[in-house]
């Protein structure tokens, strides 16, 4: 087994998948790794609108800011721990739990906050309000964290390198799988596993799936409809934070505007899996990860975006509950 | 910040010590949490690598601030009893406010039109004054375009502002390919944004609610996007320039002769084509508001409104809801063709830099602040928020952050809009307005 060095990768890697010639297997095999990675990152954050909307049918517009607000948080812990690639593998490891961790419980009182504060107030109002405020959370967010923070693109030196090499083609081209590629992958997995089973297992996943259901009737019940909706808040902010570090880890560059785009395509995942699901937010995630990369790598890298919200309008159009999503009945 | 802010058992006029100051530990450390970890550390770049710069006086500050406004909320605010408002307020004055409000709001519209046609020959009518308010104009054209989707058809469209790159583009390639006028591309620029409305409309149709706005968003986008690529065709990020400026009937407004100036016996002014912009878009958006008055009262009008409430009991008397949704597409986007067209022409340069999705918030921001389907909150709104804009000029950095705040504490305050009440379009005998609470307004499906 060779190890690569992969550093080159971080400059072309963008949004994208890394684009050169060939069209064989190989080169699909890559392309497919990169791919997933890509969707692990925006079904973490599909999630969290997924959740909020299933719970009480709003647009979480500012979702994809707290992710980018999360990265940010992710980049000073990681500037204050000093970390650098020549820390040791075990050490930065365990470095980036702690990471994680931070930007995971800041970003939760990011989420809680906006919720507490732009969307409890206009519970009960008409629909488009809770909307209008959360573009709004989603414009102040940005530029406070352009205030903050600078305008400018953040770099960061990759901390993790090297990786396996799959295959080797004849022409010296390589399938890789990256270590990075690996540890985002894994994490996405345990943190899907975890959540899954606090949604499955616990009082709190019962009372939002309550919720879910008939708010009117879990309240009834005896079930805090304010503290569940702002648990659910919580974790979506949460996991958006594992994607905030996850996303500054790959890539290596943030800036403040990562988060509309991001939001939006993580949201076309949200519902391409079938909105209110959560296996639904991950398979819309690795199918809008995967369409986008094999975009990239095939047609042209400028309309990536175009390929992946033409496909929301497509599955919209012929299956609009989304892939997992359970039909909805029109009630009079 | 803990739920016994806006819990049913308030405080009573004594404050409650404990509580409060609960509360305000909660809000320290949630300040702490927000404001300590993005304004106290910062990420400069530095010699290999980043570096942390440390501002721990600026978030101690901000932090104090917000603990002392919350402990000034309970002095002031949280401290009476439920259900009693902070100033008591005779039920008489109440009333006979109600009536005021209402008289006023009956003459608010002339009076705004009268000040609007002699705006320009006010003596403290300045250049900046006219420029601003053609922008304001072209905005309240928008925003009124954007009350026939949003407002009276209940369909939700977050990428209004894709009509109004297609108005744009749609003049400025037609006079750089084939030489057309202003006035000649005014009607094709409608009719092809329009036409790119019913586009949009076809595979939307069943779409409601919140997945018909994210359609159009990500519809919005792909205009973008491919005007940013299609460098060939569109200039991309370039952008297009030397876009001509429009005549009055034929006539230029160049110094030469057979310009405007020397057709009236006038000394050339600059100022001139400025005061013709402005009635040009004046005109144009009275247009707007003057179609959407009359369609309201057609058949398809009431059939947008009928829609708005409830698509089912539509569909079940026999209203075609295809046709309903793309006509309010196809009228809405018309007028934001026009509104793009105007645009180009005033601006002589456009590139898809002026058409991102933050336009489409703030045209959507007008419409749901204004009050929807209000057409006089569309104008005050629009005077709030672009005036607005305006005064937070010197505060160059802390504008949008402050367009923000701003648009989630109206909201919160006003979430039905300035003007929450609503005329009816078809009356028995006497015409009520309908109060906010008994519209369902905005259900988007």
């Amino acid at each position: 087994m060779i190890t690569v060095d992969l550093g080159y990768e971080r400059t072309v890697l963008y949004f994208g998948g890394f684009v050169s010639g060939g069209s064989l297997m190989e080169y699909f095999l890559q392309q497919l790794i990169n791919g997933i990675t890509l969707g692990s990152i925006y079904g973490l954050i599909a999630i969290g609108y997924t959740m909020v909307y299933g719970i009480i049918g709003m647009i979480n517009f500012a979702h994809g800011d707290i992710f980018m607000v999360s990265s940010f948080i992710a980049l000073i812990v990681i500037t204050a721990l000093g970390l650098t690639v020549s820390t040791g593998l075990g050490l930065t490891i365990l470095a980036l739990i702690l990471v994680l961790v931070t930007s995971m419980v800041i970003a939760s009182v990011f989420g809680w906050t906006t919720e507490r504060l732009a969307y409890r107030p206009l519970r009960g109002s008409f629909r488009l309000a809770p909307l209008i405020t959360a573009i709004g959370i989603s414009i102040v967010l940005q530029n406070y964290i352009q205030i903050t923070q600078g305008a400018r693109v953040k770099p960061l030196q990759p901390l993790i390198e090297n990786g396996y090499t799959l295959m080797t083609r004849a022409d010296g081209f390589t399938v890789q799988l990256s270590n990075m590629q690996i540890l985002i992958i894994t994490v996405t997995i345990i943190l899907m596993t975890i959540f899954s089973l606090i949604i499955a297992k616990t009082s709190l996943g019962r009372a939002q799936r309550a919720c879910e259901q008939d708010r009117k009737m879990a309240s009834l019940l005896g079930i805090n409809v304010d503290r569940t909706i702002s648990m659910t808040f919580v974790m979506g902010a949460a996991l958006a934070a594992v994607a905030g570090l996850m996303f500054l880890l790959y890539y290596g560059v943030i800036d403040f505007f990562i988060g509309f785009v991001a939001g939006v395509k993580a949201f076309t995942a949200a519902v391409l899996g079938g909105i209110g699901s959560l296996p639904g937010a991950m398979l819309g995630g690795l199918v809008i990860g995967l369409i986008e990369t094999f975009w990239s790598a095939y047609f042209s890298i400028e309309y990536k975006d175009v390929a992946a919200f033409s496909m929301l309008a497509i599955v919209l159009i012929f299956l609009p509950q989304g892939l997992l999503g359970k039909p909805e009945v029109e009630k009079v | 910040m803990t739920d016994t802010a806006n819990g049913a058992p308030r405080p009573g006029r004594h404050l409650d010590f404990g509580k409060v100051a609960k509360d305000l530990v909660v809000t320290a450390l949630i300040a702490t949490a927000i404001f300590g970890s993005t304004i106290a550390f910062r990420t400069v770049s530095a010699a290999g690598g980043l570096r942390l710069e440390v501002r721990y006086d600026i978030a101690f500050y901000v932090i104090a601030a917000v603990i002392v406004g919350r402990l000034l909320l309970w002095l002031f605010f949280w401290s009476k009893p439920a259900g009693t408002s902070a100033v008591e307020v005779p039920a008489g004055i109440k009333s006979g406010m109600a009536k005021v409000s209402a008289k006023v709001g009956k003459g608010f519209g002339p009076t705004m039109l009268i000040f609007a046609l002699v705006f320009p020959f006010l003596p403290f009518t300045d250049r900046y004054l006219l420029d601003l308010s053609i922008l304001i104009l072209t905005y309240v054209m928008l925003g009124w375009g954007l009350n026939i989707v949003v407002g009276l058809a209940g369909l939700l469209d977050l990428g209004y502002v894709a009509f109004y790159a297609i108005g744009a583009y749609s003049y400025a390639l037609l006079a750089q390919y084939f030489g057309f006028s202003f006035w000649m591309c005014l009607p094709l620029a409608g009719i092809l944004a329009a036409f790119w409305g019913i586009i949009l409309g076809f595979p939307v149709l069943r779409l409601r609610g919140d997945y018909l706005a994210i359609v159009t968003l990500a519809f919005g986008e792909i205009i973008r996007i491919v005007l940013l690529n299609w460098y060939q065709f569109t200039g991309g990020p370039d952008g297009l320039s030397g876009i001509p400026r429009p005549s009055f009937f034929g006539l230029p407004f160049t110094r030469r002769e057979g310009g405007f100036s020397d057709f009236f016996g006038l000394d050339y002014s600059s100022f001139h084509r400025i005061v013709f912009m402005y009635f040009l878009i004046l005109a144009l958006a009275l247009l707007t508001n003057f179609v959407t008055n009359r369609l309201r009262r057609l058949p398809i009008g009431r059939a947008w409104e009928a829609l708005r409430e409830d698509e089912i009991a539509c569909r079940s008397l026999g209203l075609n809801t295809a046709s309903v949704k793309l006509t309010a597409f196809a009228i809405g986007g018309m007028f934001a063709g026009f509104a793009g067209s105007f645009f180009a022409t005033r601006q002589g340069f456009i590139s898809p830099e002026s058409f991102t999705f933050i336009e489409s918030a703030l045209i959507l921001a007008i419409v749901v602040l204004g009050g929807m389907g209000s057409q006089v909150g569309v104008v005050i709104a629009s005077i709030a928020m672009i005036g607005g804009f305006e005064i937070f000029r010197e505060a160059e950095q802390f504008r949008m952050l402050i367009f923000g705040l701003a648009m989630v504490v109206i909201m919160i305050w006003r979430p039905r809009g300035l003007i929450s009440t609503r005329i009816p379009s078809i009356f028995l005998r006497e015409k009520k307005a309908v109060s906010a609470d008994m519209v369902a307004q905005g259900e988007g499906h």
